[in-house]
């Protein structure tokens, strides 16, 4: 570090971090333009190739419509998240906050797939990697920064930092440090809703290296036994930690593995694939079907936490090669918005 | 040549300018609380020659705790080859770098990968060593032990009592990386041995710095009962000492005296060691003459070492980071005033954690510093040192009008 960092080296408050973050707002705000029909006009997204389990395929839709406000909603939504995540990374690296910090940026897709899936009347808890799933269910960034500071605006009030962030009013139970604890009581939670009798679901997401806890498989034959309004969801970014799913994992089919709970296998980089799949397993759990099990394939850019550069276990060669061969579900949202300003130039 | 006199002067002038504001800076510029700053001391040991029987006493390298149990895991697999250390994240060395190598030497049937599974490594080490084998399994932090309790309470530490003997669970040593860090938060920092210190059938062993470690963990691989090996990690890479290469043991069961004095007793083991030699320090600029003692082995702990020694000083001081209510200290303060109430000059002093899960920013308020391990010195002297007056007034009136406020420091203060 030079002199000049030295001396210029300050306290980062709310506002550096809102300046930081303004960036992305400026980019963001789009024109006021002719809305007559070109708002309301609808695109249609094929949908990738899903793989159900004890499940019938046709009850998934092929097609999803979308319009353009839609998307830039989507947009915004993930471009946000992937801010915050660098800059968490940045502020991190600064030393302004310490603790352990779980990166999911490359999963926004999932994050908000699933809240354009469920209403704010439904529940949700998750694990460590918490951050795009506060920002879903409805909270500021300030809050989310002010939290993994230890800060008392935060929204746990400073006393669970990035792995423990809540949101009572929206329903969201939090983010869990300790690996595959969320999932029973998530099945707890649905079993709340059921006794209450109320229309609506509990999404309790894991990871791929959580899917080998006991704990799982025990909530697992619970829910499908009272048949618990409960949406179990694999968040499969192919490696818990170091080590890849192949390594830790006998099947690793993980929509099989909460056997007889149904399950479908989707790709998490379509957002409307997840949001379609979401839909449809909120249906299904609504309707007093019981429990449904999502395995989402996704990927996260960084590594398992910023004590962990990711790339010892991913090979630079191979993770780079991934991030150009498959678009994430903000390119995917990028490239509509253009082909749809491409048309109308055209037209 | 009168440029290059002016770059030389140039040059002076920058570094004299870097130096006065490296000084000049204020130091208290952080932006988030911390306790004392640690003590200029030196916490580096000889190797004891009382207790380690050395062949090569020449042979030392500078290791850090790390690279000692990297060492010791080394000459275990070596010199049985019936031996396996395994665990979340192992092979490519370990979140903590404690198994750097071992795959690449030993191949991966012997030193391999587990899934995310406690419950599940622990109850497959003890078929492993229940069928024969030496298993070293490893719980990537302390706070993770929990789903595998059930295996340690229930399996590990019974098997060999409901057996008669006839199977035993002896070849287990199963070493977890506990303890604050720092930064660690809820779930990197606790220190789960008070949970086990309940449990008959299981020995706990914890060291304090390099040598120690390399010791203990080859004495717990070896011995013939299952062993419990935390490792405190915030001394993985700060403990550094001269490290014997070759192959010793280090007796189980025994605390260590690692200063004689005359008027205190201060008790502790892994991390705490070093807080409670920089107090000893403070304290001995007061006059006051300390006694430190690392149990090393909690579960059984050496209790004739602790009582030679309280009859010796008549007052004990006991440290530990897990919280105070029925912590390790908890057990030993009560064994303590069983056993040598004559001899006390002061009741047993606990300078723990306090009784709240562990916190994530106010982590400096709630570990047991030196300056806290310092006051509850002073407080065991009181009555001794109010003569001299060089402890604060609120000390003097201890023993005929306490007040709550004054006496405690092992709760939470009123106004948080």
């Amino acid at each position: 570090m030079c002199i000049r960092d030295r001396y210029q080296r300050r306290v980062h408050g709310i506002q550096d971090i809102n300046r930081m973050l303004s960036i992305t707002f400026k980019q963001l705000s789009c024109r006021s333009s002719n809305i007559f029909g070109r708002m309301f006009s609808s695109i249609k997204v094929p949908l990738p190739n899903l793989e159900v389990y004890k499940l019938d395929k046709n009850m998934f839709p092929t097609v999803a419509e979308t319009n353009r406000e839609e998307l830039i909603n989507y947009y915004k939504q993930m471009t946000l998240q992937r801010r915050i995540e660098i800059t968490c990374d940045e502020i991190y690296k600064m030393k302004e906050v310490r603790g352990f910090c779980h990166l999911m940026d490359g999963q926004e897709g999932v994050s908000v797939g699933i809240e354009a899936g469920i209403t704010k009347q439904d529940h949700l808890i998750t694990a460590y990697r918490c951050h795009g799933y506060l920002i879903g269910r409805g909270d500021t960034p300030e809050r989310l920064i002010a939290e993994m500071m230890g800060r008392l605006t935060g929204c746990s009030k400073g006393k669970g930092g990035s792995m423990h962030m809540t949101l009572l009013k929206n329903r969201f139970y939090g983010g869990n440090g300790i690996v595959g604890a969320q999932v029973p009581i998530g099945t707890g939670i649905a079993f709340g809703i059921k006794y209450d009798g109320k229309p609506e679901v509990c999404v309790s997401l894991y990871g791929d290296g959580a899917a080998n806890q006991g704990q799982i498989a025990e909530a697992a034959n619970m829910a499908k036994l009272w048949n618990l309004p409960v949406i179990y969801i694999c968040e499969n970014n192919l490696y818990a930690m170091g080590t890849c799913v192949a390594r830790s994992s006998a099947n690793t089919k993980f929509y099989t593995r909460l056997d007889p709970i149904p399950g479908v296998k989707i790709d998490g980089q379509n957002i409307f694939a997840v949001r379609e799949t979401m839909k449809k397993a909120r249906e299904w759990c609504i309707s007093g079907k019981g429990p449904m099990c999502l395995e989402i394939l996704t990927y996260r850019y960084h590594g398992h936490s910023m004590s962990d550069a990711g790339l010892s276990y991913r090979t630079r060669a191979v993770s780079y090669t991934h991030l150009r061969a498959h678009e994430t579900s903000l390119h995917l949202v990028c490239r509509l918005l253009l082909e749809k300003k491409k048309k109308r130039m055209s037209k | 040549y009168q440029r290059r006199v002016h770059g030389d002067f140039m040059f002076k002038v920058l570094a004299c300018k870097r130096a006065l504001s490296l000084a000049l800076l204020p130091k208290f510029s952080r932006t988030f609380s911390s306790g004392p700053a640690p003590l200029k001391m030196d916490f580096s040991e000889k190797v004891n020659t009382k207790e380690i029987v050395l062949k090569n006493p020449s042979k030392l390298k500078k290791m850090n705790i790390c690279q000692s149990i990297t060492n010791a895991l080394d000459i275990a697999l070596a010199s049985n080859p019936n031996t396996y250390v395994y665990g979340e994240d192992v092979k490519f060395g370990g979140v903590f770098r404690c198994t750097v190598g071992l795959n690449e030497k030993y191949g991966t049937d012997r030193v391999f990968n587990t899934p995310l599974s406690e419950q599940g490594i622990i109850g497959f080490s003890v078929g492993l060593v229940a069928a024969g084998g030496v298993a070293i399994p490893e719980i990537q932090f302390g706070d993770y032990i929990f789903p595998a309790f059930d295996q340690f309470v229930n399996e590990v530490a019974k098997y060999r009592y409901r057996t008669n003997g006839l199977f035993n669970t002896g070849g287990i040593c199963c070493r977890v990386a506990y303890g604050a860090v720092g930064h660690g938060g809820h779930y990197h920092s606790q220190t789960p041995e008070a949970h086990f210190m309940h449990t008959a059938g299981l020995t706990m062993v914890i060291p304090r710095n390099p040598i120690q470690a390399k010791g203990l963990l080859l004495a717990s691989i070896r011995s013939p009962d299952p062993v419990i090996f935390f490792e405190p990690k915030i001394l993985y890479r700060m403990s550094e000492d001269l490290v014997p290469e070759e192959d010793y043991e280090i007796p189980l069961r025994k605390a260590e005296v690692i200063k004689e004095g005359k008027d205190v007793t201060l008790l502790g083991y892994g991390a705490s060691v070093r807080q409670l030699q920089m107090a000893s320090k403070m304290a001995e600029e007061k006059g006051i003459s300390c006694e430190i003692i690392d149990l090393r082995t909690i579960l059984p702990y050496d209790f004739e070492t602790i009582e030679k020694s309280v009859n010796k000083t008549g007052r004990l001081l006991i440290t530990h980071e897990a919280p105070v209510t029925s912590g390790a200290g908890a057990e030993i303060a009560a064994k303590v005033q069983e056993k040598c109430f004559l001899h006390m000059k002061a009741p047993v002093k606990r300078v723990c954690g306090y009784d709240t899960p562990f916190p994530f920013v106010y982590e400096p308020f709630y570990l047991p510093n030196r300056v806290k391990i310092f006051d509850g010195i002073q407080e065991l002297m009181a009555e001794q040192l109010t003569t001299s007056s060089q402890i604060p007034f609120k000390y003097c009136l201890l023993y005929t009008s306490p007040s709550p406020r004054d006496l405690s420091t092992s709760r939470m203060p009123s106004s948080a």
